[in-house]
């Protein structure tokens, strides 16, 4: 075959390839065009109005008054023509003004006198007279910079994320110290803790998932996402092999981190809520629960011996996200980014759990899957732990 | 006199409900208070669809209804009365023939919000048909909508003529009727649409006011009162009547109002006072076809009134009260004067402050007389 034959094979197969491709979006091109033209739905349209959707994302309260932002998910444009706030028209102001089209999204600002530590009842009102109710159980003000609110809150993101961390991490001279069985214990609690995060993130991933605006899929989102992120993490961390020691412990110090973000979430939201006045004995509750976490990335590395550093750099992975988790939280982070950030975390807690339950199976030299005293205890323990320690900070 | 005086805070309250994490400013809700009565002002001046009253901190509907979508005003509602096309009978006895078409029209009930109604002539309320006593009434009827409709009033008349489901007053699509019956008793009253469900036809716009004026020759003993209430009689002239029917709006059709009103505009009155002269006396035809809740008021700031329940007696049946409730139905003319008081803007309002706030807020704007 000469080379000119092999040119004009490609030629053509480039062009056979052009008609493949084109063939099939030229009909959807035609079946629109005439849909459009023709018009047969005419027959549906029965003078109904509009099918209206406005998702609540964000609320917060400052010396403006109230702040709301919305995204319309209507399948025409629509308008928010006026606002009740406890049953009482209120002016506002938007922006962006005007009709919000599908998907987009607007601040409003209602210029409303609310009162510090009451309920509120906010109603939108659309050009068609529909209405879409938020509730504030709790007027409280968006933190501030400038009365330090900011700082307190990275303290107690502080308490709740990197002390519990370091302080389990402190238990590694211990677990150094075990025999076999011992480490068996560990590791098996760990992945008991795993176990119960798993479930405690996607939970807290499907609730804003389910608060998301429609046209997110909150909650196809939050399972791709997660099965994506674990499926990814699981091939980054075995480009070398099945990752165990330092490796091994770095995942599980990330998976405990974006973990920590979404229970930083959590907290902020309900202080930005008013559903939690946070009291000392709320915070004690965070760091007793989290204990384990250190105890969980400390436990690959029994068989390494890494510099100090390496401990720090791991609590602070584990434990800092926790801080800009307080703080978006309490400025009401949308629905959508709060599933999505959450369900990255479940996709990382499972990695872990999968990578932490492999690398515990595979220290049985003889191959032999040792399910004993040690290994049961320690897995119930800490589930239970994880159970029981929950039941203080639930809120 | 207005002054400034301190506010006390009571940091001790806001403390101990463990805010300090969240809490941003302590002072919270006060300073919210301060900045939004500093903004006001302008705010107002840069949002010409803005109708602040002053120191009304934005409450209130944002923006106006005009006469665009409705093609009716609230404020020409007021003295609008259809009398009909006036004849004799044999007899030399006054008839007058109104008519009066069901359409069905969306309508603008507060700005920006459109409700689909169903209406009488296109308008809510629909026309004020005013007679006299003893005229011989014929109303034709037709319904141009997409419902069976009926006008049943409140006044008497034969059963035929009662436009309740089963008689022939109760008309299709398409069809017509004429209404006959004399105008009586005197008063205050209302006609609406009496197909079934009730709640539906009413909260959708079918009403109306039907007032009859007393016949000075029927009522030797307060002559001069009735004659006074006679539309186009020289004591009548002096007086400056309105008709006001109270209604609201379920535009979200969950059994609770979202709009109050009366003539049907939220804060329409508040945003467009009604100018009346200071030494001619008031009369409000007030009508009440508020569905849903079971009373709706009528309170009036500064100034005490007579009231003449339904109407139907020339003297009043309660004298010096500032507030009224009326119930679904209910009705009656209120008589007032502003003769001894400074010249400015008077509220009046449904005293359930949740209508007031929802829309059912207005002003008198009293100003010296113009004549």
């Amino acid at each position: 075959m000469s080379t000119s034959d092999q040119q004009h094979q490609t030629q053509r197969s480039v062009s056979w390839l052009i008609v493949y491709i084109t063939t099939p979006l030229l009909l959807l091109l035609l079946a629109g065009a005439w849909l459009i033209t023709s018009d047969p739905l005419a027959l549906f349209d029965s003078d109904v109005p509009p099918v209206e959707n406005l998702t609540i994302e964000r609320v917060f309260l400052d010396d403006g008054g109230i702040n709301i932002k919305v995204r319309a998910g209507g399948d025409e444009a629509m308008t928010i023509a006026q606002i009740q706030v406890d049953s009482a028209y209120w002016t506002f102001t938007q922006t962006p003004v005007g009709p919000l089209t599908r998907v987009s999204s607007a601040w409003l600002n209602i210029p409303y006198p609310w009162i510090q530590g009451e309920a509120h009842m906010i109603r939108l009102v659309t050009n068609t007279g529909a209405t879409f109710d938020h509730q504030i159980e709790i007027a409280i003000a968006a933190p501030k910079n400038q009365t330090g609110s900011l700082g307190i809150q990275a303290l107690v993101g502080g308490f709740v994320g990197i002390l519990p961390v370091a302080i389990g991490l402190m238990f590694y001279p211990l677990m150094r110290s075990m025999q076999r069985e011992g480490m068996r214990f560990f590791l098996a609690l760990t992945i008991g803790m795993l176990a119960f995060l798993l479930i405690d993130t996607t939970e807290a991933a499907l609730e804003f998932g389910r608060a998301a605006a429609p046209a997110f899929q909150g909650i196809a989102l939050v399972l791709l996402i997660a099965a994506m992120t674990c499926l990814g993490l699981i091939a980054i961390g075995r480009r070398q092999g099945t990752p165990s020691g330092l490796a091994l412990a770095t995942y599980v110090a990330l998976g405990i981190g974006l973990h920590n973000f979404g229970e930083g979430l959590a907290i902020g939201t309900a202080l930005a809520a008013g559903s939690a006045g946070l009291g000392a004995f709320l915070v004690i509750g965070f760091t007793v629960h989290n204990l384990t976490e250190g105890i969980a990335i400390a436990a690959p590395l029994v068989l390494k011996k890494p510099p100090l550093l390496i401990f720090a750099g791991l609590a602070l992975l584990a434990g800092t996200p926790a801080i800009p988790g307080i703080w978006l939280g309490s400025y009401a982070l949308e629905p959508q980014w709060a599933a999505l950030a959450l369900a990255i975390a479940t996709g990382a807690i499972l990695q872990v759990l999968f990578e932490v339950g492999a690398y515990t199976l595979r220290g049985d030299k003889d191959g032999q899957i040792t399910l004993d005293r040690y290994a049961i205890g320690g897995l119930f323990f800490g589930i239970v732990f994880m159970y029981l320690t929950a039941m203080v900070i639930k809120i | 006199m207005k002054k400034q005086i301190g506010t006390p805070l009571d940091r001790r309250n806001l403390l101990s409900r463990g805010l300090v994490l969240a809490g941003g400013s302590a002072l919270g809700g006060l300073d919210v208070a301060q900045a939004n009565a500093a903004s006001d002002g302008e705010k107002a001046a840069a949002d010409p669809k803005s109708h602040r009253m002053n120191g009304n901190i934005g409450m209130g509907t944002i923006g106006d209804v005009g006469t665009d979508i409705n093609g009716f005003d609230a404020t020409e509602m007021l003295t609008d009365w259809d009398t009909g096309v006036v004849t004799q009978d044999d007899d030399g006895r006054t008839v007058r023939t109104y008519t009066i078409e069901a359409i069905d029209k969306d309508i603008e009930i507060a700005p920006g919000v459109i409700f689909p109604a169903w209406t009488f002539n296109g308008r809510v309320p629909g026309p004020a048909i005013r007679a006299t006593e003893g005229d011989r009434l014929r109303i034709i009827f037709r319904n141009l909508g997409s419902h069976p409709h009926s006008m049943h009033f409140h006044g008497i008349h034969s059963a035929t003529m009662d436009g309740i489901p089963g008689t022939p007053g109760m008309i299709d699509p398409g069809e017509e009727f004429i209404y006959e019956f004399d105008a009586k008793p005197f008063g205050c009253h209302l006609y609406h649409c009496h197909a079934l469900p009730l709640t539906r036809h009413m909260h959708k716009g079918m009403y109306g006011a039907f007032i009859v004026d007393p016949d000075p020759a029927k009522h030797p003993e307060f002559t001069d009162v009735a004659r006074s209430r006679l539309l186009g009689s020289a004591e009548n002239k002096n007086w400056q009547e309105l008709v006001m029917v109270m209604n609201a709006f379920d535009t979200n059709f969950d059994g609770e109002n979202e709009f109050y009103a009366v003539n049907t505009i939220a804060n329409h009155f508040l945003n467009h006072p009604i100018r009346v002269e200071k030494s001619r006396p008031i009369r409000i035809y007030l009508i009440n076809v508020t569905e849903f809740d079971p009373i709706n008021s009528f309170h009036l700031h500064a100034n005490f009134y007579d009231y003449y329940d339904h109407g139907t007696t020339l003297t009043p049946t309660l004298r010096n009260v500032d507030t009224i409730m009326q119930c679904q139905a209910q009705r009656g003319i209120l008589e007032m004067s502003f003769a001894d008081h400074e010249t400015g803007k008077y509220m009046f309002h449904a005293h359930q402050a949740e209508f007031a706030e929802l829309g059912w807020m207005s002003l008198l704007d009293v100003v010296e007389d113009e004549t």
